[in-house]
């Protein structure tokens, strides 16, 4: 998978500069301009180097972060309540013995290896399985791998507008025997900033020191 | 002597047959050859959710085992399962009716793969507590293990 660079705009040269040095050319302006071109090719290398992303850089490739969904107490739950925080939005059910487990598991170490960037991330699960999962059932599973995870669900309408916004994949199985049912859903892990624009993939094969590192690295820029 | 000597083959005939018998009855684990787990965990969880266990099951027979049941007196019910992605990226999982584990060789249950499917456990489980299971093998063999009951978080 392609890992596109991107370089935020405090790199580019302020506009007023190289204004100034069109329009009021001085003798020195050869001087002046060549050191501009320095500074500024010195200053984008600067920035690429500090903003080389481990994970895959997704930015602009989803919409921005968006949803009304149920937690405990069915409290009412939107995007707005995580303005300012990193979200880590991950879709799975509470029924799940193994794969939502790991994964929640793996996010709540990552998130507690991140020192006091940590207190600026929540990791969102959201249960595709509202038939079964209650929004206080499913809040309560969330925290049971991490301080910093919070539960919701939402009516099936409310799950595939979510879903479908972030073009996850999910469906409820068959009944087993004895009542049980598996429901087959995304592995993708997304990490939104705190303006809730979409920026980085985590899935299970990255590596918990790569997911710290862009995780601590995308607290600090924003 | 004439007599004697077919009787002397009889006999000896019949040493090699236990014998033979003997040393096959070795290889098969039915005879309590050494099939353990080890490292077992489960990883509790809220409620009667039902929880993931782990391990490495250890074959030291010269014969392949073939794993077909685990029960637990703890659990209602258990699952063998194996967890799985699609091409698409998406996670399933699949029910384990028979599971190999060759001579001389080990199955590592771990998280995202070869798992348990621990079901209406009969009581709260807690991190700390032991949790038996037998493990039930074709020919009739069982093998009894002890996992350990996690934090959720465990692994993390």
């Amino acid at each position: 998978m392609s890992r596109p660079l991107r370089l935020p705009s405090v790199c580019l040269v302020p506009s007023n500069l190289s204004h100034r040095v069109i329009f009021r050319p001085h003798p020195r302006a050869f001087h002046v301009l060549s050191a501009l071109v320095l500074a500024a090719l010195l200053s984008a290398t600067g920035c690429a180097r500090r903003q080389t992303w481990q994970l895959t850089d997704i930015n602009g490739n989803l919409p921005d972060l968006k949803f009304t969904l149920a937690t405990a107490g069915n409290a009412r739950l939107t995007a707005a309540d995580f303005r300012g925080q990193i979200v880590l939005l991950y879709f799975g059910y509470v029924h799940c013995p193994d794969v939502c487990p790991m994964t929640m598991a793996r996010l709540g170490g990552i998130v507690g290896k991140l020192g006091p960037e940590a207190a600026k991330v929540r990791i969102l699960f959201v249960s595709v399985d509202p038939k079964r999962d209650t929004p206080a059932l499913t809040e309560t599973y969330a925290r049971a791998f991490s301080p910093a995870a919070t539960g919701a669900t939402g009516s099936p309408a409310e799950i595939e507008r979510l879903a479908r916004r972030y073009r996850v994949a999910y469906q409820a199985e068959p009944v087993d025997g004895s009542g049980n049912y598996e429901v087959m859903h995304s592995k993708a892990v997304y990490v939104f900033d705190g303006s809730g624009h979409v920026r980085l993939l985590i899935d299970d094969t990255d590596k918990p020191d790569a997911v710290v590192h862009d995780l601590r690295q995308l607290a600090q820029s924003s | 002597m004439n007599r004697i000597l077919p009787r002397i083959f009889r006999t000896v005939a019949a040493l090699v047959a236990c014998a033979v018998l003997s040393v096959s009855a070795i290889a098969n684990p039915a005879a309590g050859a050494d099939v353990r787990v080890e490292d077992g965990w489960i990883r509790s969880l809220p409620g009667d959710l039902p929880a993931g266990g782990y391990g490495t099951i250890v074959n030291d027979t010269a014969a392949e085992v073939v794993l077909v049941d685990v029960s637990s007196p703890d659990y209602g019910r258990v699952q063998i399962h194996q967890s799985y992605t699609t091409p698409e990226g998406n996670a399933r999982m699949r029910q384990i009716k028979r599971l190999r584990i060759p001579a001389h060789g080990r199955v590592a249950f771990a998280p995202g793969g070869y798992h348990l499917m621990m079901m209406d456990a009969r009581k709260p489980m807690q991190p700390g507590d032991r949790v038996q299971v037998e493990l039930r093998f074709a020919g009739g063999s069982v093998v009894q293990a002890t996992l350990l009951v996690r934090p959720a978080s465990y692994g993390g």
